[in-house]
């Protein structure tokens, strides 16, 4: 039988836990919605750009002359893993430290041998993650603390510089896609070079003016393109994480409901069987006094 | 003409224009109604707006780019 003090204490443990668990989920439920309303702005931006790029590509052969599609094989590889600066989101971390370390094992194991992969770590955790496994890690923490398109460009464009000057031949993502707030869709993309972009839809075949010229543009917005794709994979990642971790805290404060629940019976079961116990113990003494 | 300006951090503008002005790579130009569809690249410059009651307004953008198709405009802008 458990004694009455030890219950006492847990469901008083239970009940801060579940405390911090609600708060947190409060807080990330606020920050998710700020979230989301930053992937929801990005969308049309991206949507549009991508279309304006796959109608001019469109008409074009190949994109071979233009410095971000060079392919020059799989020597030197870069894989920009990003997931979160913090824990508590369930499987959130986990799974794109999982999935970025399996491409590096499965495809890559011959250039790790020779020091040719690179991480570039977005977020505290796969940080640590690749430190540990002794991959030659770069740190990009500081981005999350300040989200915004200034702020994530210069990251971007140094990407894209190591990549023209040769210091890299293929460019990794791997990220958690946002869905819905329950649900992350674990992603991994080719960042460069830059593939053809598939065409959907070749009926909207409208005679565009091309101003100053389809190659000049191409080459402008190839690189815009770029970055709109990294930002948007970090603005998914973000709301990703915010949803991921609602979603466990929540979790967690229906376990610590439950757990109170099944503790507070037993805490109940043993308060009535101590005092069952200490009325028969006065009702067999008073009958040994009388007897 | 409806006119959308997006940059990648939000919205700035929509609504029905009559007129835009905007720094094209080789050269400032007007879109009226009935503008040839076009793509161009735009530099750092004004984009100037006329709308419906003509009221004027003014963007300063840093770099974009601009699309046109039957009468509906949509400019990305890098930075507002």
């Amino acid at each position: 039988m458990a004694n009455l003090k030890e219950v006492r204490t847990r469901m008083a443990s239970v009940k801060t836990t579940r405390q911090v668990t609600s708060a947190m989920k409060m807080v990330s439920a606020s920050k998710l919605r700020r979230a989301q309303e930053a992937i929801i702005r990005i969308r049309p931006y991206a949507d549009k750009l991508f279309e304006i790029l796959s109608n001019l590509s469109e008409s074009l052969d190949s994109l071979e002359d233009n410095p971000y599609a060079v392919d020059r094989g799989f020597n030197k590889i870069l894989i920009v893993s990003i997931n979160s600066n913090r824990g508590l989101c369930g499987a959130f971390n986990t799974n794109v430290n999982r999935k970025a370390l399996q491409l590096i094992s499965d495809d890559f194991s011959e250039q790790l041998q020779n020091g040719n992969v690179d991480v570039l770590a977005v977020g505290k955790n796969t940080f640590d993650f690749f430190r540990r496994r002794n991959i030659n890690v770069v740190n990009e923490n500081d981005l999350y603390n300040n989200l915004d398109f200034d702020h994530v460009s210069p990251v971007v464009e140094a990407i894209m510089k190591s990549f023209v000057d040769g210091k890299y031949d293929k460019v990794y993502l791997v990220y958690n896609e946002f869905k819905n707030a329950a649900t992350q869709l674990l992603r991994t993309e080719q960042f460069l070079p830059v593939v053809k972009v598939e065409t959907k839809n070749s009926a909207t075949n409208v005679d565009y003016l091309f101003e100053p010229s389809k190659e000049e543009i191409i080459k402008d917005l190839i690189p815009k393109s770029l970055k709109i794709q990294f930002y948007k994979a970090l603005l998914d990642s973000n709301a990703a994480e915010h949803g991921a971790r609602m979603t466990a805290m929540h979790q967690a404060t229906d376990n610590a409901t439950d757990l109170l629940k099944a503790l507070s019976l037993q805490y109940n079961k043993a308060r009535q069987a101590s005092i069952t116990n200490e009325i028969l113990e006065i009702v067999s003494g008073a009958e040994a006094l009388n007897g | 003409m409806k006119l959308e300006i997006v940059t990648p951090d939000a919205k700035i503008y929509t609504g029905e224009v009559k007129l835009v002005q905007v720094p094209g790579a080789d050269g400032s130009f007007e879109v009226l109604k009935n503008h040839a569809p076009i793509i161009s690249t735009l530099t750092k410059g004004k984009v100037q707006i006329i709308e419906e009651d003509d009221t004027e307004k003014i963007f300063e953008i840093d770099k974009g780019v601009i699309e046109v198709m039957k009468n509906k405009i949509i400019l990305l802008a890098e930075k507002i």
